[in-house]
């Protein structure tokens, strides 16, 4: 893929008062046009999502279009994306095949959401379930990571220490980050105590939904050099759904013949086409929706077999310092998930680690390949490959 | 006793041999899922026809609910009265695994691969008094 990173932007994720969710996006847009020394009239297309705006409970606009409105009215191609928690990694990935097409140079691809406190409360209709899903309370995403962690604890080794630990990590990497929400460390006793939401994870295990914006301009990657001297290549990106037999959120019934997550096939579809093997990996964000999800994924994706987190991360291997290091900016757990945005956080800090600017969080030993994925619902992954 | 009505028509059925969930049946691959269903999320084909569910089966996770959900949950507590309820997925052997509600409400006594059969248990009274009924599963041999 000929497509580099040549700036990237972000608004802090968090709760702020007073600013819709399209201005957060434009904030985001504004810091990626000034780290690539841009204007927006240089900017030739746009993809653009958001989710906010059709969950229950909201007011927001999930129209990212009307960025417009903000940055310019200059007539670009601008499209809005809506691909569930893979709406960031769609906007990258169309973004890319369209500069590979040959169609333009140079875009944006921008991620944003606004969402109310407290679980998502998702209607069972708009996953296409049946109203009684809902009245017995099973229209919670945390339900989903519970189950698909307390059988993977039973299958795998894992330790509800081990849990605590990711948490306690990617508070303590949070607390280096200027950007996130959760700036506090937790010990792992104080993790392991906290209220239990669903056995077997406690309220510190788990992300929260929140607000904030990231973007990113791309463009062809002979051209890079024109707008940055620190240019990160996007070797891959790839989109994959659930197939049969994956164990996915919102599902009244699984197939008894197990297969396995749409994870998997995004990662092994973004290292082949970057011709990147996962033990070449430098610094690692994956989707921790909760401290499980961090470990299932580490495996789903090919950074580690199935059962190997257990003594990976009891030895520290994922911390900053260690063989690899993942959620450098602190993950979901510290930054929460603003759902449209929480993709381009992990590109973002990827292009920052890699260009060697992760401040009091930097990866040592000038990291050349990154590695990103997210998950969920209705059952979607997106991995990208990125390097110096 | 006021009347009784299930959560929802066509989710389960009394038999003289005791309560089954309703799933359909793809008539082309035979595959099984639930709830009722028209078309067969495998094959893609559109032959479904409705099938009663083994009643029993073994415990493949489970979880408990630790907060009060929100809409568009009915359940009959409030912030004070919820005390949490147990969930899980039972393997039906050779069938599906069924989402439910779990009668033993402490996890502890909750273990993966245990067995399980189906209940049918008192879910809310509706204003008009009418109890609201649901399906449930309940360890085998041990208190609900």
């Amino acid at each position: 893929m000929n497509v580099a990173v040549v700036g990237i932007g972000i608004h802090p994720f968090g709760r702020f008062e007073g600013i819709t969710g399209l201005e957060l996006g434009a904030k985001a847009v504004r810091a990626a046009l000034g780290d690539a020394g841009m204007e927006w009239p240089d900017v030739q297309f746009a993809f653009g999502g958001s989710l906010a705006g059709s969950l229950a409970g909201s007011e927001e606009s999930s129209q990212a279009d009307q960025l417009v409105a903000h940055l310019g009215l200059t007539g670009i191609q601008f499209t809005n994306v809506h691909n569930g928690c893979a709406t960031a990694g769609s906007t990258l990935a169309m973004g890319a095949a369209l500069i590979e097409s040959g169609a333009y140079d140079v875009g944006v691809c921008v991620g944003f959401d606004k969402h109310p406190r407290g679980h998502f409360n998702a209607k069972p209709e708009q996953s296409g379930l049946p109203h009684w899903y809902g009245d017995l309370g099973f229209m919670i995403t945390t339900q989903f990571f519970a189950m698909k962690i307390n059988r993977y604890m039973h299958d795998f080794g894992i330790s509800h220490d081990t849990l605590a630990k990711v948490a306690a990590k990617n508070f303590r990497n949070g607390a280096k980050n200027p950007n996130a929400w959760r700036r506090k460390p937790f010990s792992e006793e104080e993790i392991l105590e906290s209220r239990m939401l669903n056995y077997p994870l406690t309220q510190y295990m788990f992300c929260s939904p929140d607000e904030g914006a990231a973007a990113v301009v791309i463009c062809r990657a002979d051209r890079a050099q024109e707008f940055t001297d620190k240019p990160v290549y996007l070797r891959s990106v790839a989109l994959r759904t659930r197939k049969w037999g994956s164990f996915e959120v919102f599902a009244p019934w699984l197939s008894t013949e197990r297969g396995h997550s749409p994870t998997v096939d995004a990662a092994r579809a973004a290292f082949e086409q970057a011709g990147v093997a996962p033990a070449d990996v430098d610094v690692a964000q994956v989707q921790d929706s909760e401290s499980g999800a961090e470990i299932m994924h580490l495996s789903e994706t090919g950074l580690c077999a199935d059962g190997d987190q257990e003594a990976m991360i009891q030895a520290g291997e994922t911390e900053i310092g260690g063989r690899l290091p993942v959620n450098t900016d602190g993950g979901l757990i510290a930054n929460g998930e603003p759902i449209g945005a929480s993709g381009m956080r992990q590109v973002y800090e990827t292009a920052l680690q890699l260009r060697g600017e992760g401040g009091e969080r930097q990866v040592p030993g000038d990291p050349k390949v990154g590695f990103t994925q997210v998950y969920g619902a209705p059952g979607v992954s997106c991995c990208t490959v990125l390097t110096t | 006793m006021g009347l009784t009505k299930p959560v929802a028509e066509d989710l389960f059925t009394d038999t003289p041999d005791g309560p089954r969930l309703i799933g359909s049946k793809c008539g082309k691959c035979g595959t099984v899922v639930f709830p009722l269903s028209t078309s067969c999320p495998r094959c893609g084909h559109d032959e479904m026809a409705d099938h009663l569910l083994a009643p029993r089966g073994t415990l493949f996770t489970f979880t408990t609910q630790g907060f009060l959900p929100k809409e568009p949950y009915t359940g009959p507590e409030t912030e004070e009265s919820f005390t949490g309820f147990t969930l899980g997925y039972v393997e039906i052997p050779g069938e599906v695994m069924v989402e439910t509600r779990i009668t033993e409400a402490d996890p502890s006594r909750l273990a993966i691969g245990m067995e399980m059969e189906l209940v049918i248990v008192a879910f809310r009274t509706d204003p008009d008094g009418t109890e609201v009924t649901t399906f449930a599963f309940q360890p085998r041999g041990g208190e609900s």
